[in-house]
């Protein structure tokens, strides 16, 4: 069976989300990347497969698919095991709480915790922008608000969908890996249930052998 | 066996997402009216339901879930799973696209349009024509995405309705509202598929409940 192809940059926080669910499942595959630089992603053979222009695109023989969280629960599904079972999708109520947090950090954690990291690292290293102090700061009081939240759930469970890790855990690796290479890292300091959850999943092989390739720092 | 309760504002397109899903299941349910400019959504026995202060909130016995996709979705996966495609690797996958680009896509650009065309006048907010513009742009390149999709199958995710198609609909129903409705008449097969579900009981009998200014000019304020 031939290795699926993923289509994007390797540091991308998008194409992470795939990467680290590949890993978890210990699927094969292989990184295309996609030269950003060289608008690689606008150019029509990525369209063909990424209608958006955007990274990730994936591609499983004759299957293409895009939009990292439908091309993660599609590699989730097809390798599911029962070392490696990221949805729960066999029982109801843990298959709800799975989405549920899968949801909450598309649109509670990551709106509040993706500008930060746009301001703080990429603006200047890739855009030769300066930080935008007001959004960071705008940002950080949101997400205070947003780690209270997950500080009071990881009080009662282990991980967010309950006392086993899943797809909605893993979601989360990529946007605050970056984060915690901006100078607000110390945030989580207060909410010691989330800092703890947070050390456990960078202590996962998966998690481990993706950073290495996500730089925090660019010349 | 208790009906499931959907706590919220039915003129919400967020809360038509799910009450859809609960539609074409076939579902038990009953809609337990919130008020938002009364403030209900921050009380703290609503806070106790959903910590982030929102609605829809679905309850069904001992669970309750938050987050209209995740309603959605166990609706269907309990009640109607051929809706999501279950089973089916490369189906279950079409519909999570379509889903994920409704809300990554679509939605962020319908919002600022529907905010700045019906609900501005009503709440003393001054209409920003140029962020209308601006997505109005983005919208007809998202549109022809769209449109290309629909010229190799009836419905998002092939040719039967999926929750794929069901999540669209309530966000879709207020742009069609505005005054830029005409915009879908550039992309025929778009619009005789948003025509296609707006003919659907279930989705005639949600949209009856949702009039086309929130309720503002009534003075049935949300």
């Amino acid at each position: 069976m031939a290795p699926v192809k993923v289509f994007g940059s390797a540091m991308s926080t998008n194409v992470v989300r795939v990467l680290v669910c590949l890993e978890e499942v210990g699927a094969e595959y292989e990184v295309v990347n996609i030269d950003f630089q060289a608008k690689e992603h606008k150019s029509p053979e990525h369209v063909a497969r990424n209608p958006f222009g955007q990274i990730p695109a994936f591609q499983d023989g004759d299957l293409f698919l895009f939009e990292s969280r439908a091309i993660a629960k599609y590699v989730a599904r097809k390798h599911k095991s029962a070392d490696a079972d990221l949805l729960r999708e066999g029982n109801l109520n843990e298959a709800a709480m799975v989405d549920v947090w899968t949801e909450v950090e598309a649109h509670q954690y990551n709106p509040a915790i993706s500008p930060i990291v746009y301001e703080c690292l990429v603006n200047p290293a890739m855009k030769g922008l300066p930080t935008n102090q007001k959004v960071v700061d705008e940002s950080l009081d949101k997400l205070k608000k947003v780690l209270e939240v997950y500080e009071a759930r990881l009080s009662k469970t282990k991980y967010l969908a309950g006392d086993f890790v899943s797809f909605a855990d893993l979601n989360h690796f990529p946007y605050t890996y970056y984060f915690m290479a901006t100078p607000h890292a110390l945030v989580f300091d207060s909410y010691p249930h989330v800092k703890v959850w947070w050390e456990s999943l960078m202590s996962r092989p998966s998690v481990k052998k993706l950073s290495a390739n996500m730089p925090t720092s660019w010349p | 066996m208790a009906p499931m309760k959907l706590y919220g504002w039915v003129v919400s397109p967020w809360m038509a997402r799910v009450r859809v899903c609960l539609e074409e299941a076939g579902a038990a349910y009953e809609v337990v009216p919130m008020s938002r400019s009364g403030g209900d959504h921050r009380r703290p026995e609503h806070l106790a339901r959903n910590p982030f202060g929102q609605i829809p909130v679905l309850e069904d016995g001992d669970l309750t879930l938050y987050q209209s996709r995740a309603i959605a979705r166990y609706i269907l996966r309990k009640h109607k799973p051929e809706l999501l495609h279950e089973g089916d690797l490369a189906g279950s996958a079409a519909v999570d696209v379509w889903v994920e680009v409704e809300a990554h896509q679509l939605e962020p650009v319908i919002l600022p349009i529907v905010v700045n065309c019906i609900i501005a006048q009503y709440v003393g907010q001054e209409r920003d024509q140029a962020v209308v513009d601006e997505n109005l742009a983005k919208l007809k390149k998202v549109l022809e995405v769209y449109e290309a999709r629909l010229s190799g199958s009836r419905y998002l995710a092939g040719d039967d309705v999926t929750a794929a198609d069901l999540c669209h609909f309530g966000f879709m129903r207020y742009f069609m509202a505005t005054e830029y409705a005409g915009v879908v008449d550039a992309y025929p097969r778009f619009k005789g598929w948003w025509e296609a579900l707006v003919a659907r009981p279930t989705v005639k009998k949600v949209m009856a409940s949702m009039p086309p200014d929130f309720g503002f000019g009534s003075g049935n304020i949300p």
